[in-house]
Formats: C-alpha cells, sequence, structure tokens
C-alpha cells in the first residue's frame, strides 16, 4: 500500500516517518517511533490506555490515524518527567498515593490527568472522577488515582496537601 | 560520626520491612512508560500472527481456502488444523484433563473458536489475509441453556468423546456430561434435612462473566533452528508451568525451552492457562524460523479466552426455629463450553468449591457438581478467586440471607449465631477442610459498630414505612457478607498441577557489599512483589529492602514455582521467601559467632545484625557479615552467602472478612446509588498496608462491576451479546463507589510469618454484600431471590414484577 510523509513534534523533537494511510496513530507511536509507554488495551476508545496529549487535547491514539497527527504536536509518557528527568508532580502523586499496580493503565491515566489539571487546576474529587472517566483501570478502584491527582494538583498549585479521612 | 549513631527506631526505619507502606520500586518505570510489556517487544525480522475465527457457534467446517489469502502481500502462511495434525498438534490437553482443539478440526463449538492462523509481516497484513481466507460451515443446532444440555435429545457437542464413558474425573452420564463430583455425606446430611424444623431451598446463579485485564492475552515466540531452542515471552501467570506443558506436548527438551513473563498488564485468572494463540504462535515461529507475535484484541480476550463463574447453584439449608443452621446440600450445574479448560489443581474438577460450608459450623453438608458441555468459550478461570471460592461464598451467603428472611431474623444475628467460634480452630469443616484459624465475631461486632449497624436498620425500617405512604419511591438495602476464603494451593498431599505438587521457591544471592538479589517462582501482575517480598527479606535478614533486587518471571534464573493466581503468592511464595531468608540468616550466625569469637549460641538477633547477649556493644551487622562471607569464613564452611528455599505449605490458609454494603434504589428507574461499602479484612500479618488496601479496592471494584452488570452474555443462537466494554460492563471512576477499609489481624499458625494473602477477598467477599443489599433492599416487597447481575434494567424489571408499578 502505497505510504504517505507524514511529520509532527512528538515530546519536543520534530520526527517525520512513512505510514499507510490506515496506520493508527497509536501503532506509529508504538512501532515507528519505539515509544511503548503509550498502551493498546481495547482498540475501540473505551479504555484509554492508549491517550496521548495532541495539540492540547487529551486524545485516544488507537481511533486516529497517523495521517490526521501531520503537523501536530504530541505528547506521551515518555515527555512527561521534568526537564531535570526527576519525576512529575503526577509522576510522583502515582507513586505516593498508589495510583498504579500493573501499570498498563498509568501512561494514558498520567496523560489524561496533566491535561485535566490544565484544564481545571484545583479540581474537585467529582470532577476529577469525570474527568478521568474515559480512561479505564482494572486494578486500583480509581480512589488512590483521585488521590494521586489531588496530591498532584496541591504540589503544581503549591499548597499542602490534604490526605482525605479515611 | 559516632554521635550520629542511629536509634533503634532508625535502624528498623531504615529496614522498610514487614508492616511498613514502603513506595512501591516498580512505580518508577512504570509513571514514566517504561515498563516492559510483552507487546513492547520488537526482534528483527518478526512475524505476525492472528486468527479467522468463527462466526458460528456450533458448525461443521465444510473447507478451509487460503489461496487467496496467501497471494496478499505480506502473507506468508495460513496454518490450520490440517498444517497442525503434520506436528501432532491439533489439539492439545487442558489443564482439566480434558483436550481442546488448537484450531478448528472438522467442526466449531463455539462463536470467535480459532479456525486458521494467519502469519504475516506486520499486524494490518495479516489482518487482510484473514479477510481472504475463505471458510465454508454447515451450521448446526446449538445447546446454549446450560438446563438443556443434558436433554436426551441434546445436540451431541463432543463427537470426540463418542463413547467414551468415563472423562477425567469419573463417569460420564449423558454426551454433554463433564464430570460428576461429589463431597459430603449424603446420608447423614439427607437425615438433617428430614428432622429439620425450617428448611429453605433456592437455585441462586452465578452468571458467566471475564476477568478482562487492561493487557489482553499475547506472546511472542522464537524458535532458533541452529541451536533447537525455543524462546517465549508471554502474559504467563505461571511461566513454569507454561514451560513444561510446552515440553511435554511440542516435544522440545525442558532445558532448551526459556518462558519468560515480562511486566503483566493485569492478570485476574485470565493469564493462567494456554492457549491456541501460544501454540500457534511457536509453530509458527518453527515453521518460518523467524519471530512470531500474537496479541489478542479485546473482542477476542472477552469472546474467546477463558471466562469464569457460569455456576447455577440449587442451595438447601436446614435449620432450627431459633436459627442454628444444620445441614446444608447443594447441587451446581457447571456450564464448563465447548472444552473442559478450567484452571483447577488437577484433582479439583469444581476447584475448592467445597468450602461452601463458609464460616459457619454445619454439622453435616453435601455437595454435587455436574459439568456440563455448552457451544460456549471454554475456560473456567479463577476471576481474582480460588478457584470457584467466589462462587461458594456467594451461594453461602445468598442462603444464609435467604434463611435469615424465612426466619424473620436479622442477617448479621444469624451469622453470629453460626460462626465457628475461635476455639473450635484449628476446624474441620463437613466438606473436608481443615481450617488454620478465624475470630469471626470480633471482625463481625468491628464492622456493625464501624458502621452503627443498628441506626442502619432502624433507617432502614423508617425508609421502608415512607416507602409504603407513598412518600418516597426509594428503597434501602443492606448487605451483610461475611466470607471465609481458603487460598495457598498448595499442599502437595492434595495439590498439583499436571503432576507437579503447587510449592512455591525462591533463590536469595547476598552479594559482599551487603545488597543483594531474590529470584521467586511467583509471578506479579500488578500486586508489587518487587516491593513486599524485599520487605519479608528486609525484616528477616536485616538487610534494607532498598537494597534487595526481586526478579520474577524467567524460567531459566528462577526457580521453579507454580506462579501466582488463587491468592497463593503471600501464602506459598511469601513462605519460601522467610525460609530462604532464614537460611541466610542462620549461616551469617554462624560467620558472626567466628569473627566475634563467641558460640553461636551466644548471639542474639538485633534489628540489622547480631549481637553478643549481655554484651550489646559487641555486635556485628548483617552488612558486614556480607563482605565476611566472601574472605573469612569459618574453617571448613563454603565461602558464599546464598540459599534457596522450595516450600511445599502444610496447610491451605483462610482469610476472611466482614463487608457491608449500603444502597438505595429507585424503583421507578432501577437506578442505584451505593451509599457505603465497609471492608474489614483480616489477612493475618500485613506486610504492606498500602498494597493491601490497594488490592481491597481493586477487588471490591471488581466485585462491584460482576454484581451489577458485568457478564457474558449469549444470545440463543450462540451469539456473544457483550463482546466489548461497550457492552460488557467496565466500571468508570464515575461509577465506582468510595471504599472504606478496616481489618483484625489472625495470623496463620502455621505459616512462617503468619501472613495469609488478600488480592481475592475483596472479589470473593465484595459480591455477596452488593448482592445482598440489592435482594435486601427488595425483600420487604414479597422477593426472596434475585439473580445477578443487578443492572438498572433488572432492578426495575424486579420492581415491576413485585407489583410495584403496573
Amino acid at each position: 500500500m502505497a505510504k504517505t510523509h507524514v511529520t509532527m513534534k512528538v515530546n519536543g523533537a520534530e520526527i517525520e516517518g512513512l505510514v499507510e494511510p490506515r496506520t493508527l496513530l497509536v501503532h506509529f507511536i508504538r512501532e515507528n517511533l519505539q515509544l511503548t509507554g503509550t498502551h493498546i488495551g481495547c482498540e475501540t476508545t473505551h479504555c484509554g490506555a492508549c491517550t496521548v496529549d495532541l495539540d492540547g487535547m487529551s486524545v485516544k491514539s488507537c481511533t486516529m490515524f497517523a495521517v490526521q497527527a501531520a503537523g501536530s504536536e504530541i505528547i506521551t509518557i515518555e515527555g512527561v518527567a521534568n526537564a531535570d528527568g526527576s519525576l512529575s508532580a503526577l509522576q510522583e502523586g502515582f507513586r505516593m498515593m498508589h495510583g498504579l499496580q500493573c501499570g498498563f493503565c498509568t501512561p494514558g491515566m498520567i496523560l489524561r490527568a496533566q491535561r485535566l489539571l490544565k484544564e481545571n487546576p484545583s479540581p474537585s474529587e467529582a470532577e476529577i472522577r469525570m474527568g478521568i472517566s474515559g480512561n479505564i483501570c482494572r486494578c486500583t478502584g480509581y480512589q488512590n488515582i483521585v488521590r494521586a491527582i489531588q496530591y498532584a494538583a496541591a504540589k503544581i498549585n503549591g499548597v499542602e496537601f490534604q490526605e482525605a479521612a479515611e | 560520626m559516632n554521635d550520629m549513631t542511629p536509634t533503634r527506631e532508625q535502624r528498623e526505619a531504615n529496614l522498610e520491612g514487614m508492616g511498613c507502606k514502603r513506595k512501591r520500586v516498580e512505580d518508577i518505570r512504570f509513571t514514566q512508560g517504561k515498563g516492559n510489556y510483552v507487546d513492547d517487544l520488537k526482534l528483527p525480522g518478526m512475524l505476525h500472527g492472528d486468527f479467522v475465527r468463527s462466526p458460528h457457534a456450533h458448525a461443521r467446517v465444510k473447507s478451509i481456502n487460503s489461496d487467496e489469502a496467501l497471494k496478499v502481500p505480506g502473507v506468508l502462511a495460513v496454518i490450520t488444523a490440517e498444517t497442525l495434525k503434520t506436528v501432532n498438534l491439533a489439539w492439545m490437553p487442558t489443564l482439566a484433563g480434558d483436550v481442546q482443539m488448537v484450531l478448528a478440526d472438522g467442526k466449531v463449538l463455539f462463536q470467535n473458536q480459532e479456525v486458521a492462523f494467519v502469519v504475516a509481516t506486520d499486524r494490518y497484513a495479516a489482518d487482510d489475509g484473514i479477510n481472504k481466507v475463505q471458510v465454508e460451515y454447515e451450521p448446526l443446532p446449538v445447546v446454549i441453556d446450560p438446563f438443556k444440555a443434558m436433554d436426551a435429545d441434546a445436540p451431541v457437542l463432543r463427537e470426540d468423546l463418542a463413547g467414551k464413558t468415563t472423562g477425567a474425573h469419573g463417569p460420564r452420564k449423558h454426551h454433554n456430561h463433564v464430570f460428576e463430583w461429589t463431597v459430603g455425606d449424603k446420608d447423614l446430611t439427607d437425615a438433617a434435612f428430614r428432622k429439620a424444623e425450617v428448611t429453605v431451598k433456592e437455585m441462586i446463579s452465578y452468571h458467566r462473566t471475564h476477568p478482562s485485564p487492561l493487557e489482553t492475552c499475547q506472546c511472542v515466540c522464537s524458535f532458533d533452528k541452529i541451536k533447537g531452542e525455543l524462546t517465549i515471552w508471554g502474559t504467563f501467570q505461571a511461566p513454569h508451568v507454561i514451560r513444561t506443558v510446552v515440553a511435554l506436548i511440542a516435544k522440545i527438551p525442558e532445558h532448551k525451552i526459556h518462558v519468560i513473563s515480562p511486566d503483566i498488564g493485569g492478570g485476574f485468572g485470565n493469564k493462567v492457562g494456554a492457549y491456541p494463540g501460544y501454540i500457534c504462535a511457536a509453530v509458527a515461529s518453527i515453521v518460518t524460523g523467524k519471530p512470531v507475535k500474537w496479541v489478542e484484541d479485546r473482542i477476542e480476550n472477552l469472546t474467546a479466552t477463558s471466562f469464569a463463574r457460569d455456576y447455577h447453584m440449587t442451595t438447601e439449608i436446614a435449620s432450627t426455629k431459633e436459627g442454628k443452621v444444620n445441614g446444608l446440600r447443594v447441587h451446581v450445574l457447571a456450564d464448563h463450553g465447548a472444552f473442559d479448560a478450567c484452571a483447577d489443581p488437577s484433582k479439583w474438577p469444581a476447584g475448592f468449591f467445597n468450602i461452601v460450608t463458609g464460616s459457619y459450623d454445619f454439622p453435616v453438608a453435601h455437595l454435587s457438581v455436574d459439568g456440563i458441555y455448552t457451544n460456549k468459550a471454554p475456560g473456567g478461570v479463577a476471576y481474582r478467586c480460588s478457584f470457584r471460592v467466589t462462587e461458594a461464598a456467594y451461594c453461602i451467603e445468598r442462603g444464609m440471607d435467604i434463611l435469615a428472611q424465612k426466619l424473620g431474623m436479622d442477617p448479621a444475628e444469624l451469622r453470629l449465631k453460626n460462626f465457628i467460634k475461635p476455639e473450635q480452630f484449628p476446624y474441620h469443616s463437613a466438606l473436608g477442610w481443615e481450617y488454620d484459624s478465624g475470630d469471626y465475631a470480633t471482625a463481625m461486632r468491628k464492622m456493625m459498630e464501624s458502621v452503627d449497624y443498628a441506626g442502619l436498620r432502624k433507617e432502614q425500617a423508617a425508609q421502608r414505612a415512607a416507602f409504603n405512604r407513598g412518600e418516597t419511591r426509594e428503597i434501602m438495602g443492606i448487605g451483610v457478607s461475611f466470607f471465609t476464603e481458603i487460598v495457598g494451593a498448595g499442599p502437595s498431599k492434595n495439590c498439583d498441577i499436571l503432576g507437579i505438587a503447587m510449592f512455591d521457591s525462591c533463590e536469595i544471592r547476598m552479594h559482599p557489599t551487603g545488597a543483594g538479589i531474590a529470584r521467586v517462582g511467583s509471578k506479579s501482575q500488578g500486586q508489587g512483589h518487587e516491593t513486599t517480598w524485599a520487605q519479608i527479606i528486609a525484616t528477616e535478614i536485616g538487610i534494607p529492602a532498598s537494597d534487595i533486587m526481586v526478579e520474577e518471571g524467567n524460567t531459566d534464573t528462577a526457580p521453579y514455582g507454580l506462579g501466582t493466581y488463587g491468592s497463593r503468592s503471600t501464602p506459598v511464595a511469601g513462605a519460601a521467601i522467610a525460609m530462604a531468608a532464614r537460611k541466610i540468616k542462620a549461616k551469617a550466625q554462624m560467620i558472626a559467632a567466628y569473627k566475634l569469637e563467641v558460640h553461636e549460641g551466644d548471639l542474639e538477633w538485633d534489628i540489622d545484625g547480631f549481637r553478643v547477649k549481655g554484651l550489646p556493644e559487641k555486635s556485628m551487622s548483617m552488612k558486614d557479615i556480607c563482605w565476611a562471607a566472601y574472605n573469612s569464613v569459618p574453617p571448613g564452611m563454603e565461602p558464599g552467602l546464598e540459599a534457596v528455599s522450595y516450600y511445599d505449605p502444610p496447610n491451605m490458609t483462610y482469610p476472611f472478612g466482614a463487608y457491608i454494603c449500603v444502597m438505595n434504589i429507585d424503583v421507578d428507574t432501577g437506578v442505584y446509588k451505593v451509599r457505603r461499602f465497609y471492608a474489614l479484612d483480616d489477612c493475618g500479618t500485613r506486610i504492606n498496608p498500602m498494597i493491601i488496601e490497594g488490592q481491597v479496592h481493586g477487588g471490591l471494584t471488581e466485585a462491584f462491576a460482576i454484581a451489577m452488570g458485568q457478564e457474558i452474555r449469549y444470545d440463543d443462537t450462540g451469539n456473544v451479546v457483550t463482546g466489548s466494554f461497550m457492552d460488557f460492563f467496565m466500571p468508570t471512576a464515575v461509577e465506582t463507589p468510595h471504599w472504606e477499609t478496616d481489618f483484625t489481624v489472625t495470623p496463620s499458625p502455621h505459616h512462617p510469618i503468619g501472613a495469609k494473602g488478600v488480592g481475592e477477598s475483596p472479589n470473593v467477599g465484595g459480591v455477596p454484600a452488593f448482592s445482598n443489599a440489592v435482594n435486601d433492599a427488595f425483600s420487604f416487597l414479597g422477593s426472596t431471590h434475585i439473580q445477578m447481575p443487578h443492572d438498572y434494567w433488572r432492578n426495575w424489571r424486579a420492581a415491576k414484577n413485585l407489583g410495584v408499578f403496573a
């Protein structure tokens, strides 16, 4: 099948590649760019394991063609850590609050949470729960993911994180 | 420097040993997208395989034509049953003693059954090839309703079993019968029922569902023709068992098979079994000489690899008028699908379902289970459960509520009246188990006090009165569940898989500078073993957990283990870790005695080293002992400091817990609101409370999903109608309730560190709590039992059937 030349900015780097028109963005990211932190869980846009940040929006990369992303700016989990290599507030929050177990949903969940906190820097618990409802986690029951996002929001906002009483 | 000598508390804290909420070491890589899952693997020249699957639930395969598929660019081979017959792999043995088609041989027996395997240069080309394989089917009548499977005129499903009146587990009564399994004393039980003052009987179904981890089942197989070696990277919960199974069926010497389970994206039982994808990828690699990857998609996962449950349990309890139980009789109709691929220890065709007497002192009981074939996917895995324990707990916990309703007793009071008492442990159950330890009444009372149980019942009475007066359309349910699990399979006297005893293992090597590596026969799928196993070692030998690297999943380096499922890792592998650490400590003591020039018996353990009794300033740290082990051991002693332990547990462990769910249901819409869910778990000694709570949250969320809607449902033609995340209930953060956790600690008396295992308790105990809440809500309207799952529509229908509205 004839291939199309695409360019895009991924995690700050200009990249290019040849893809079939039908190549899904998630396969381009995982297999052409070898950024395997973006995962595939359902292939029907339900689970959100493939969530990336594309031009300032959370996008499920399993339901978008690579050619549709041409010219765009993408952030994957590999581009989330701080410039000095330390964990970002969200990555640290997920670890501190035990917001992950098998780790498979985590990259998509962190990408989604990062965009959520840009949209709403001080979300309520209900807003967090609604904000991540496009991302399925099978392990944690979400409670500690909510706390992880609250931890990160507090850290980003420079306020003390108050653990909700059990 | 010496004025900075750490205090005892600082030395303890520095270890991050047992009981500490240690943050997980795994998270450093997982939060950065640097996990190493099977689909992340990319080998030079790697091919992709994918299946042609049957659209029919039961059909004869008249012909398979691959000519057009082989013309598709990138397609290299199409493997069918005929290809596999040349290497004697068209069928494979199942863990349950049955056989299963790898690829359709003459006919198909369930929808989405594997028919042909297309091998191509990439996953897109493989998909193109699938669309070009022409299969001619002749549809046959289907058996979907399990209650009709053993009708005299039911269609014959398994023609390969024609004339076989005996299966792996005894006589077969019918051509669609798999086995009958009975336990307990039938005569004594029947007599108890004849004499009983009160009896209840109900058919309680536990519907078919699916574990559905976020990562599906997948593998990469690479056969090296020069060396004759096969390497398999796969999503295996039990990598060593896979290696042995491959050696037995593919006739490759076991030392030339390398099985590697890298990071696994959740298992929940789904990744215990051996699936046709693994066999086909291995054969494809042998045929092509190239690595072959197989990754199932979500629809394939839900419809073809290993369902869970599908037990239909006719439950009878006999009791006195005062509510003292004196007999339990259960018959189960077990729908196994097209092949009996149940993942149980080999001698247990219905798993440990005979834990069905639960937490109660039944003097007599009788259980019979009939396994049957239907035109549904094979499997029967323990979805976050120890081998049919979820089904058993649901059966008895619904049964006790039904009895309480008949007696007009409070369900919590009925349970308290019938609990096995602390002084009865070790307790021998009527169905053959020896419960190790428990204090049920304390746990139950703690739960009742924590949630103000009496207050809740008062509120419910007021709510019901208001409903009856027409002031509200909401009804309130309180679901009590008190479960006893049986985990930690298991003792070699009664547990094996294909003849291999279900021990587990650990090897610890301490390096000269006081750091070390522990290799373990278990395999984490998210449980955090790299974190918690090091905590056990830290406490046992006084080396900080951060200085212990834990490695699992590589059959070349890890000692043989039976893997992680059935909450067996802490009870079995956890014990092996403690025992290996104690061997290290014993040798360390000899080295320390030699270096300190005292007798071994003059030494005592002190947090992170040995000190001379009565002379605490004369001591040697474990770190220093590690160094000495490599340069100055006592004369005659081998240098080095390592140990291996294979642990064959003397008994199972019996975790328990008290759960309660408070729920309101709108009768006009069926919409429910979980107001409160409180879970008290007793898993014995707690290694890492943070991880335990995380496990409980996750298991409760699965229980919520199962009880309230998660179902693999077939229409009457055998078509799966819940085959994607659109239809198969997968709760998001919005639907998922808030969880309250609590605990008591009753250590296991036979486990080296007293731990019992916890991962599956919340699924086992959670489902009855939810279902009892729904049933309790409707009970005052005249309902006795409403089958799961309790989704909005079924709640609405239940209200309608009870005449709440016209």
